[in-house]
């Protein structure tokens, strides 16, 4: 089935979300859509889907143009998508969430359990995406929750498969996996539409690449195309690729996890007996899937969670029973994982953000009134420092773009002395642009003198930053590597295929 | 090990300028002109609303709708005059005269200071169901006070609005504890503590340190002369105190430590617990303080209008503050704006059932329900007035059941 | 370097884990230790304090010809329950409470013993004169929970598919109200059950009008219902005549009888209490089969879930979320309506003022304590029936004034609340309008 875009036009109010786009997906080839975060890729898919009404343009399945009310509409005409934040009910089955909105009934609208139970193992068979149907997704892995999501959009019989980012979560060898997974649905004469913002991935993947920037189409490449320039056309000029730095200069070991435990509500230990080291000028790195621990391992270096058994230190006193106040005034500087739940308060405005961790030192308070006039000032150095592209101070933080929204999370923890700063997928969602920034920063603290520990799931950002690597696996960290190793190797120990008793030396020299 | 993606921000994740519509309409005048002009007409639209009930329960209209057809002119002049006479008396009996806006007054003046409690514990992400509660045990310590000891003018009234104030201060504690140390549900605990207060008074006043001697009923003296708040003119001066507290509240919630904590506890609890705030203390804080203006309210009751201590002395008080925090979108001057409107409405409502159209005073009830509603649906309002969306922006109040 | 070894392993050997225990299970049981040893020692100062070891008992409602009060002897009760509680006590302790079925046991057995312990003490030594009969607390507690049932079932509706009701107050005025009318009207009582159904599901259609289409603050917009519908009814009411002639026609309904079933009726004990109800109660046991049916085995449950969890996803797969809301919330407004009628034909009568007197705010808290299911529910309002009934029954006996007494279903819930249901989870989109960006 061939599927057209004919100047395709989204505008909300006076901003233009997607300008003019024309493109075609030829029946049976993988097309990427390559794009920087905020480019508009994501709103593009949306109107494919249903999920956004067009302000202008159409779009065409095998020449007759079509209209999309709902995804309903798309899901009969042969769309399926796979969203990058998964379109799972937690509280379900896996059965559940994909017989959902097409159930199976026993007459009288009952449902059939057994029957939905049983088009999941036969799919998850046919497509080797493992599954149990009587699993409550919130129970899942990320990774297998996505597999679900994959098997919900197969299950509608799509002819066009839209892939919406979706190796954020996957190990490399997992990724390797997908792609295999779409060439064989490439093969069975699916068409497969894939987002990202990967360089790496569309080369390896893509029959063609059509490259997005700022709404509009700039170009379509063949996965010949050099990285290179396929980053200068995502972003409009020459980018870096790797980030400029000195060699660290360790010091002193700031602070220090010892056999730190967690339990979780559920009662399943999520952080085995973690340990590690972190030193004044250099940088930490914790690699690792998402869902192994690795963030709950950072809440309790702060003290958000209080570790169920084994201690942290820091300059050698012991912090673990800690709360995150405290944590704070023994100098740790925290970015949190999830910038809208923990970082900021999207209702309040970019100054009252910018303290809100501060308030309580004698510059923006005396006893328990603020003191509005050095807040404004601090604000006001702030969004200068950090280059915050903001209307004015005064803006509810929630309007901000996601990477202004991570700069004045960055800004509040890096204005005051630091030993030691925790950041958790620091870039997540962030611009290409604020990413440089943001890197560059943390590159120069690091060589302040502050110890740095980096939680990513982006292997690019790990070995661009890191000193040194630790990998988690099932909460426990089974090596610690140095930023030399290959590609694959860490692919295996995240993974979990070398096992902790395979655990590397250190790495010795950078 | 299981975890889930957590959706991206409720901003907008990727790089976009900021809408206009997005900002918060607060400092320009020309941005509240609209949310004035839908106030406006919402009131107007509850009028109207309001006229249909009165023309339907004046007798001699209704009368007149049977010979509708042979003489129409007669249901529209009875109709024309029930809704003249209930409104004016309405509007004379709140404002028409120094006796009415003192009613208006010492009626808003409770609603106000409730209002503000209930404000404060929405602004923090609570639902204080318990201003009743809270007033009610306000209204015992202050009439216990002032009924029992004897002191000297001044001291006794700064002692007995001391009194009430810790009441309702430690009724609404209760419930700030239990949510922070057990999680228990405002709601519920607020909804129950309000019928144990209810309980307690019942049973309090078949004491004999709360009756009057020499009789059995549940009906106690009222306050002694020198507790009472003097008067200016007929109006008692606890009115000013609702002022003071509403301007306290003001200052409470922007310009101290403590309202910076209580309002991002009240936006995104977890930003502020991991900006190292204390959850827990700010909703104890909250409620503690809440739970103290109501008692400030049960002061204007008891102290104020000298009311004696029944079971039936705090009225409805605790529930219409809710709907004063709601109309007066839990902000301070909002609050005092909403208070006054629905004191005039009670004082009036008065006057309109004594009036000749005989309305009953229980329209202003509807007509307050209705304003409410129609305030909080500007989108209503603007499609019957046919009036152009131009935004306005929304409170931040807790939206869903809070934590 | 990088690795020592590429080579895949098979399953490495694990470490030794340390048993560690999860900080909040030890609080737990903190807490289960502490509940249990207060359990024990007031079920001993029961033992001890009882002088005259007889009381009656009854197994009917009250005294009367079909059942006359039997002799119990006080002193083994009390002391047998003192022995279950040292029991669950002792388990406590040594954590050893198993869990699941068998736990819950446990625990049902340490609180049937301290209510045992309790009537029994609480009866015990009346002195001269009347004597008050222990009495089946059943037939009053399902009574007394018909109306609470049914308007927590009416917030489950609402509140699985996405939309707060606080308003299930206004809807049991309304019902109230316009059951009597109907009822009067019509001179029967079935009709003012139909009259009861409309102003619900009328009352509903204003909740989902508001929140769903105007997108008004479902809290405040289910406050304000409230004082409309308090306010509507009592200017409604203050409308008609106090002429008997005409009131009769208006507020002076026929109330429901009770209709006992066949062979169920005669069981002992229950049977009365269960089957020799109004039709009202038997809808009662209906509608919460139904919601339970309805919301977790039909492909229409499933959606109304969905809708309330997650609306993105159920918009993405083709459901109308806004269409599934609005039917859920007018299906809710059925049982609400129902709860309302309780208060007029099910069994005083004629309406009054506020009848349901805050009545709609123990629903909501029952649904609340039930966790939004429409079994747990059902479970919290039969606990606060349960708790009223015997508060009002203790009034008879004179051991404590009769208004303290009335603050005890109180009292019961906050410590239910506090103690033992903890932090509950809404569903995810509870409150949220659904708006496509």
């Amino acid at each position: 089935m061939e599927l057209e875009m004919r100047g395709l036009t989204k505008r909300f109010g006076s901003f233009t979300a997607n300008d003019d786009i024309s493109l075609t997906i030829e029946p049976g080839e993988i097309h990427c859509l390559l794009g920087d975060n905020g480019a508009g890729k994501n709103k593009l898919m949306n109107m494919l889907y249903g999920l956004l009404e067009p302000t202008a343009g159409e779009v065409r399945l095998d020449g007759e143009p079509v209209t999309f009310a709902t995804p309903g509409d798309a899901i009969e005409a042969g769309i399926g998508m796979v969203h990058q934040h998964f379109m799972l009910v937690p509280v379900f089955t896996v059965a559940e969430n994909v017989m959902l909105g097409r159930e199976q009934t026993r007459g009288l609208g009952v449902l059939d359990r057994e029957k939905a139970a049983a088009l999941v193992r036969e799919l998850s068979e046919r497509y080797r995406l493992a599954v149990d149907p009587h699993a409550l997704v919130e129970d899942l892995p990320v990774g297998v929750q996505q597999r679900v999501e994959i098997i919900k959009a197969l299950a509608n019989e799509a002819k066009v498969l839209i892939l919406d980012e979706p190796t954020a979560v996957l190990t490399p060898q997992e990724i390797d996996e997908l792609m295999d997974i779409m060439r064989s649905l490439k093969e069975q004469g699916t068409s497969i539409v894939f987002i990202t913002h990967k360089l790496r991935e569309v080369k390896a993947i893509g029959d063609r690449i059509t490259v997005i920037r700022r709404g509009k189409v700039v170009g379509t490449a063949p996965p010949s195309t050099s990285e290179t320039e396929l980053a200068e056309m995502m972003v409009g000029r020459a980018v870096k690729l790797t980030v400029d730095k000195e060699p660290a200069r360790p010091g002193d070991v700031v602070m220090e996890a010892k056999d730190v435990t967690v339990i979780d509500p559920r009662g399943h230990t999520v952080v085995k007996g973690v340990s590690f080291e972190a030193r004044a000028g250099e940088v930490l790195g914790i690699a690792g899937v998402q869902g192994n621990g690795q963030t709950e391992l950072i809440k309790s270096l702060l003290g958000v969670i209080r570790p169920d058994a084994g201690r942290i230190l820091v300059d050698g006193q012991d912090i673990s029973a800690h709360g995150p106040r405290e944590s704070l005034e023994t100098g740790i500087g925290y970015i949190p994982e999830d910038r809208s739940h923990d970082g900021y308060v999207g209702a309040f405005t970019v100054r009252e953000n910018l303290v809100l961790d501060l308030y309580r030192n004698d510059e923006f308070s005396k006893g328990f009134a603020l003191r509005l006039d050095n807040i404004a000032k601090n604000a006001a150095a702030r969004i200068e420092e950090f280059d915050i592209r903001t209307e004015d101070m005064d803006t509810p933080v929630s309007s901000l773009s996601g990477g202004n929204q991570q700069k004045v999370v960055v800004a509040r923890e890096l204005s005051r002395p630091l030993k030691v700063l925790v950041a958790s997928q620091p870039t997540r969602g962030v611009d290409v642009g604020s990413i440089e920034f943001i890197h560059k920063r943390i590159i120069t603290e690091r060589d302040q003198g502050t110890a740095v520990v980096i939680v990513s799931t982006e292997l690019d950002e790990i070995f661009a930053l890191a000193d040194r690597i630790a990998v988690m696996y099932d909460g426990r960290i089974v090596g610690i590597v140095s930023p030399d190793i290959a590609r694959e190797d860490i692919g295996l120990m995240m993974a979990g295929a070398v096992g902790p008793a395979d655990v590397a030396k250190e790495g010795t020299d950078a | 090990m299981p975890e889930q993606t957590k959706p991206e921000g409720a901003g907008l994740p990727e790089d976009q300028p900021v809408r206009p519509e997005d900002k918060a309409d607060v400092r320009s005048p020309a941005s509240w002109l609209p949310t004035v002009k839908v106030t406006a007409a919402a009131f107007l639209l509850a009028l109207v609303v309001g006229a249909f009930l009165i023309v339907f329960s004046d007798q001699q209209t209704i009368e007149s709708l049977g010979y509708f057809f042979d003489y129409p002119w007669d249901f529209f002049r009875y109709a024309g005059e029930a809704i003249y006479q209930s409104y004016w008396a309405l509007l004379t009996g709140a404002v028409g005269s120094g006796r009415a806006i003192s009613q208006t007054l010492e009626r808003a003046a409770p609603l106000i200071c409730a209002g503000l409690g209930v404000s404060l514990a929405f602004r923090t992400g609570l639902f204080n169901i318990g201003a009743q509660g809270q007033l009610l045990i306000g209204t015992i310590l202050a009439g216990y006070v002032g009924f029992t000891w004897s002191m000297p003018p001044g001291l006794h009234l700064l002692v007995a609005l001391i009194a009430g104030v810790l009441g309702g201060a430690a009724w609404g504690a209760i419930s700030g504890l239990l949510k922070a140390k057990t999680g228990a549900h405002e709601v519920i605990t607020t909804i129950m503590l309000n019928y144990v207060a209810t309980s307690l008074l019942l049973y309090l006043l078949t004491k004999n340190a709360f009756q009057r001697p020499g009789s059995d009923n549940p009906r106690s003296l009222p306050a002694e002369e020198s507790a009472l708040f003097p008067s200016i003119g007929t109006t008692h001066t606890g009115v000013i105190l609702a002022v003071i507290a509403a301007v306290g509240v003001w200052w409470l919630l922007e310009r101290s430590t403590i309202g910076f904590e209580m309002r991002a506890v009240g936006a995104n609890a977890d930003a502020a617990a991991t900006a190292g705030m204390s959850v827990g203390r700010a909703y104890t804080l909250a409620m503690l303080i809440a739970g103290a203006l109501a008692g400030l309210a049960a002061t204007m009751q008891i102290l104020g209008r000298n009311d004696s201590l029944t079971a039936n002395v705090a009225g409805s008080i605790g529930f219409d503050a809710i709907t004063v925090a709601l109309l007066g979108r839990a902000t301070p001057l909002g609050t005092v704006l909403a208070g006054l409107l629905f004191g005039a409405l009670a004082a009036g409502g008065i006057q309109m059932q004594a009036s000749e159209a005989a309305t009953p005073v229980s329209l202003t009830l509807v007509l307050q329900a209705l304003i409410v509603l129609f305030v909080a649906a500007p989108a209503l309002v603007r499609g019957v007035m046919r009036m152009k969306d131009t935004g306005g922006g929304a409170t931040v109040m807790a939206k869903g059941w809070g934590s | 370097m990088g690795i020592v070894s590429t080579a895949v392993q098979t399953q490495g050997s694990a470490p030794q884990e340390p048993v560690v225990r999860d900080r909040a299970d030890v609080r737990r049981q903190v807490k289960l230790v502490v509940v249990m040893a207060i359990t024990t020692l007031l079920l001993l100062y029961f033992a001890l304090s009882i002088d005259d070891p007889t009381v009656q008992y009854v197994l009917g409602e009250r005294v009367s010809r079909e059942f006359p009060p039997k002799d119990l002897a006080a002193g083994p009760v009390v002391w047998i329950s003192f022995a279950v509680a040292a029991v669950a006590l002792v388990l406590a302790v040594l954590n050893k409470v198993p869990k699941g079925w068998l736990g819950v046991l446990v625990y049902l057995a340490a609180g049937l013993a301290f209510y045992a312990g309790f009537i029994v003490w609480a009866y015990a030594d009346q002195g001269e004169g009347f004597q008050a009969a222990i009495a089946n607390p059943l037939p009053g507690t399902i009574e007394i929970a018909t109306p609470l049932i049914l308007g927590a079932l009416a917030g489950v509706m609402c509140e699985r598919a996405g939309v707060i009701n606080i308003a299930i107050e206004g809807q049991f005025l309304m019902g109230a109200f316009f059951a009597a009318v109907f009822a009067s009207l019509a001179f029967s009582a079935y009709m003012g059950l139909l009259g009861a159904v409309l102003a619900g599901v009328g009352l509903a259609a204003l909740l989902a009008l508001f929140s769903l289409r105007y997108l008004v603050n479902q809290v405040v917009l289910g406050v304000v219902l409230i004082a409309l519908a308090s306010g509507l009814t009592a200017f409604l009411l203050s409308q008609i005549p106090s002429d008997p002639e005409i009131r009769q026609y208006l507020n002076e309904p026929p109330r429901l009888e009770e209709l006992p079933i066949p062979v169920l009726s005669d069981l002992p004990v229950v049977g009365q209490a269960l089957f020799n109800q109004t039709l009202l109660v038997y809808l009662m046991y209906l509608s919460v089969a139904v919601v339970t049916f309805v919301l977790f085995q039909t492909r229409w449950g499933l959606r109304v879930r969905s809708v309330g969890e997650h609306p993105k996803a159920a918009d993405t797969v083709g459901i109308k979320v806004n269409r599934v809301r609005w039917q859920a919330v007018l299906f809710g407004g059925v049982f609400a309506g129902l709860g309302g009628a309780y208060y007029t034909v099910g069994s005083t009568g004629s309406f009054d003022r506020d009848l349901s007197s805050g009545n709609g705010f123990i629903a909501l808290a029952a649904l609340i304590m039930g966790r939004w299911h429409p079994v747990g529910a059902t479970f919290a309002a039969l606990f606060f029936g349960f708790m009223w009934n015997l508060q009002s029954q203790l009034a008879f006996v004179d051991k404590i004034p009769g208004q303290l007494l009335g603050a005890t279903p109180y009292l019961a819930t906050i410590i239910a609340v506090a103690g033992f249901v903890g932090r509950v989870r809404p569903p995810a989109a509870d409150g949220e309008p659904y708006v496509k960006s």
